[in-house]
């Protein structure tokens, strides 16, 4: 038993070992400065190298699964199960040109295809990925997500404004609007569990979910609910994919772009995909906590489960036209996440902290405002059944039934 | 405060258009997102259809008509042979009666799916309703390809009968399929019909009133979703139609959740047809003797059948030689498309795709 | 009712029309251009001829016809064919867009293809075709054989080289 838990202690901080152990080997001949920064770069070279190689797996994944929801098997040429179709994608990508267009804005439309995948990966420099395992734990860890994360909209509005195209024209309108309305609701929905747990930093409010011995899923489901669904639209996925509606404005704002440029924007648009489920497993999910497997694995078991279910979106769902979304936006999200960051911080006054009358009177305050509003807003989603009216042989004495 | 000053811009949506059904253009006027004006224009695809008809001799027409509307080959056919035997004055035997109509009923299902599938894409689904719908639609072109030998260009209909009997596996395959239709055009309702986001996008989308949809010449579930019980299988029966019971599928408002419940109820009636025409289908001939050069009679004809898309005639004109003098194709898209800038003024620019797909475009029919 | 019913009914009140009836398997009535907006506007308004279903431009090598095919879709009855010449040196009919707002785009193939002007139709430019084409494909004698055909340079082509 001993033994075994041992075994399972070991794999749960071999990356903190490995990484404390290589600090200490190079203490030995280095200066403490030298071996800081090294071991910064190391860190984000690991991130880098991470990011990118879980793109290779995420691509497929996402493709596979999307096959399997209509009946096909997606990628299996290349590669055993054909794993290995995504590098075969970046080698094409690769080796095709590069096209600028004549009118485009130079400086701008070159620019724009790095802009939007360098906060991608900032983001994950605070995302706890394990016990221990975080590249940094700023303070104010989830400031830091909603401020650089916001970054990525400037990017894609150069993309836009750069192609010197309209229908990129379009998208990029698109995209800044959807972007600023959505982080509205995305934030305040957070701020409920920021309220309980009294700290901005992502370390802390996993730990918090420790104290509570629950995850934060089960105190706020509908910040979770409100929180993931603003994320969806904030990282562009369907069915707040407007921004590149390919049916539409066929692919907004890349759609200039050709060759490692469009990859960029592909790269960052599946970082982003990730990331919001790694940063909605950190705030509801518990984060790494979870009995017998090791937390790294815990992590991305959640993270991942929650990424299947952005592709079951994007299999499932139309979009939505654009007047609809920002309607969505200010009259059902913004409203539901003040009303819920109210009630949060009243009871959170009213109950003890870390028992289980304190959840259990979050559970209800939560199941009471989404009865609430849907009993208010009821009629209005129950839309009456249309039906075609069947002119039967008999009763037609239209035109010509001789 | 001064007042804004906003600007139009044109958008040029097209030829190449993932939207567009093929090579169509639109010239879009834009005030924001909102349409402020539209303007189709067409002939792309343009091979001029009707001159090289007039070259071909009457039994060559036959599989050029597969080349109209390339998603329903056997409605064409059908329209051009029932032209040329009015033409000709020539009676096909009962059992090919038979085999046509399960043959063209099988063609509206295989189009209503592929419209149905096609507006979903437009909705900005990734493809799911789309595989659902085309699943289905490869069991009908297996059926085909084991009646006449090609999945989508079949050449079939023959002057005067079908070109050869139906194989012995057709029948009990074709009623196991007829039997699981009605089963999955369940299935893809529940995907559809019930969802908010469809309904949000479709509902008052591109009303057409019935008035302006026949002012416009409108036919087939486009006219029949405005409310407009118009049905040349009904007004006019051709062929065998008016021994069948079926009902004419009529909507209320007009809009494009109105068409896409028209051609899913369609598809339930043609299930109807099929049933029907399943249980009488009769033995005996498929053909009358064939001749080797075919010269009707001089004269000229309009014949009409109510194709998947809506009214499709042919009007023939013979000057009694073995090729038509004039072969002119009236195609329900090329007239159902005028009714475009109508519906499309004063909405956002993502329901100018959705009514393009609500329409049902083939431009193999609108350009010829 | 029969065309020949549609017909004598007609022909009784419009005697000055000067209608001709032509037997067929398609029987059909045979209209004077200049009468023939009068005619479609009686045929639609008193009769409920909405829908103008075909509209199609014959080449009959010494004059060419315009042929109309209208249904209702309210009523019995139908179709009404009918028939309008028009001389091979000046082909030019009256639009019935006005009557018929479907036939816009019927008119402008016509035009396209046949070369048989509208007069009176809102916009008749090229539908088919583009733009600057010499010449109307379904006449008689445009050439239809590649061999009987000379292939010219357009605007286009240069800017592909």
């Amino acid at each position: 038993m001993e033994l075994v838990q041992r075994i399972l202690q070991f794999v749960d901080q071999i990356f903190v070992n490995l990484s404390s152990w290589a600090s200490s080997q190079l203490a030995n001949f280095l200066p403490e400065w030298a071996v800081t920064f090294l071991m910064m770069f190391a860190t984000v070279l690991v991130l880098v190298v991470f990011g990118l190689g879980s793109i290779i797996w995420i691509n497929v994944f996402e493709r596979k699964v999307i096959g399997r929801f209509q009946d096909r098997y997606g990628p299996n040429r290349f590669g055993p199960w054909g794993l290995l179709q995504c590098v075969a994608d970046m080698i094409k990508l690769l080796t095709k040109e590069d096209i600028t267009p004549t009118k485009a804005d130079r400086l701008i439309y070159n620019l724009a295809a790095v802009v939007p995948i360098v906060p991608t990966f900032l983001i994950l420099a605070v995302i706890p990925f394990g016990r221990g395992m975080v590249a940094a734990d700023l303070s104010i860890g989830f400031l830091y997500i909603v401020a650089v994360g916001s970054l990525g909209t400037i990017g894609i509005f150069m993309a836009s404004w750069g192609s010197r195209n309209k229908y990129s024209l379009l998208s990029g309108i698109r995209t800044v609007a959807q972007m600023i309305s959505y982080e509205i609701p995305m934030v305040l929905s957070v701020v409920g569990v920021l309220l309980l747990v009294g700290s901005l930093s992502m370390v802390s409010i996993v730990d918090a979910q420790g104290q509570w011995r629950l995850p934060f899923i089960v105190l706020q489901p509908l910040a979770f609910v409100l929180y993931f669904t603003s994320a969806v639209a904030e990282v562009n996925r369907s069915p707040f994919d407007l921004p590149e509606g390919e049916s539409e404005i066929v692919a907004g704002y890349h759609i200039e772009y050709s060759g490692i440029k469009f990859a960029m924007f592909l790269l960052a648009e599946y970082i982003n995909a990730f990331s919001i489920c790694a940063i909605a497993t950190t705030l509801f999910l518990g984060g790494w906590r979870g009995p017998v497997l090791p937390s790294w694995a815990w992590f991305f078991l959640k993270t991942y489960s929650l990424y299947i279910v952005l592709i079951w979106l994007r299999a499932t769902l139309p979009r939505l036209r654009v007047d609809q979304l920002m309607n969505f936006a200010w009259k059902t999200l913004v409203p539901l996440a003040l009303a819920n960051l109210m009630v949060t911080a009243l009871v959170a006054k009213l109950v003890p902290q870390y028992s289980l009358i304190g959840a259990g009177a979050f559970l209800v305050m939560n199941v009471v405002i989404i009865l609430g509003i849907a009993l208010v807003k009821y009629p209005r989603w129950k839309r009456e059944r249309r039906e075609v009216v069947l002119v039967p042989r008999s009763a037609s004495s239209q035109a010509g039934s001789s | 405060m001064s007042e804004l000053k906003t600007e139009t811009i044109t958008v040029n949506m097209g030829p190449q258009h993932p939207s567009t059904h093929g090579v169509f253009r639109l010239i879009l006027t834009l005030d924001g997102e909102t349409v402020v004006d539209v303007e189709p224009v067409v002939g792309y695809l343009h091979r001029n259809h009707e001159k090289i008809g007039e070259y071909n001799n009457w039994i060559q027409n036959t599989p050029f008509t597969d080349r109209l509307d390339y998603i329903s080959p056997m409605s064409n056919e059908f329209a051009y042979v029932l032209a040329v035997e009015k033409l000709a004055e020539i009676e096909s035997p009962e059992r090919a009666n038979y085999i046509r109509i399960i043959m063209v009923e099988l063609n509206r299902i295989v189009n209503h799916m592929v419209a149905v599938g096609f507006l979903l894409n437009e909705l900005g689904c990734f493809f799911t309703p789309m595989f659902y719908a085309i699943r289905w639609r490869e069991l009908v072109m297996d059926l085909y390809e084991m009646t006449a030998g090609s999945r989508m260009m079949p050449n079939y209909f023959w002057i005067g009968g079908v070109a050869a009997d139906l194989p012995p596996r057709f029948l009990p395959e074709c009623k196991e399929l007829v039997a699981a239709l009605p089963s999955f055009i369940d299935e893809l309702e529940r995907l559809i019909t019930d969802s908010e986001i469809v309904q949000m996008r479709c509902k008052n989308v591109g009303i057409l009133p019935p008035d302006v949809a026949v002012a416009y010449g409108c036919t087939g579930p486009l006219l029949r979703a405005s409310g407009v019980p118009y049905d040349i299988r009904r007004a006019e029966p051709y062929s065998i139609y008016d021994r069948f019971d079926f009902d004419v599928v009529v909507g209320t408002v007009g809009d494009v959740y109105d068409r896409y419940l028209v051609r899913i109820v369609e598809m339930r009636q043609s299930v109807r047809i099929l049933e029907q025409a399943l249980r009488d289908l009769p033995e005996g001939e498929t053909a009358t003797p064939k001749k080797k050069k075919f010269t009707p009679p001089q004269g000229d004809v309009y014949h009409r059948i109510e194709a998947p898309k809506g009214e499709l005639g042919f009007y023939l004109v013979s000057d009694g030689s073995d090729h038509p003098y004039r072969y002119k194709i009236r195609a329900p898209s090329f007239v159902n498309l005028q009714s475009l800038p109508y519906m499309c003024k004063g909405h956002k620019i993502a329901d100018v795709v959705i009514v393009i797909g609500s329409i049902d475009l083939t431009m193999g029919e609108v350009d010829r | 009712m029969t065309t020949k019913e549609t017909f004598e009914g007609l022909a009784a009140k419009f005697p000055q029309f000067d209608l001709g009836y032509l037997e067929g398997k398609d029987p059909a009535v045979l209209v004077k251009g200049e009468n023939l907006v009068d005619l479609a506007q009686h045929l639609r308004e008193e009769q409920d001829y909405d829908y103008c279903a075909s509209i199609t431009g014959v080449d009959y090598e010494d004059r060419f016809e315009v042929v109309y095919h209208l249904y209702s879709t309210t009523r019995k009855g139908g179709p009404v064919i009918l028939k309008v010449h028009a001389t091979r040196d000046n082909p030019e009919v009256p639009s019935v867009v006005s009557i018929w707002p479907g036939a816009d785009w019927q008119e402008r193939e016509v035009w396209d293809l046949m070369g048989i002007r509208f007069s009176g139709h809102p916009d008749l430019r090229r539908i088919l075709m583009w733009e600057g084409f010499q010449g109307y494909p379904l006449r008689k004698d445009f050439p239809g054989m590649k061999d009987e055909y000379t292939f010219s340079q357009t605007s286009g082509d240069r800017e592909n080289e």
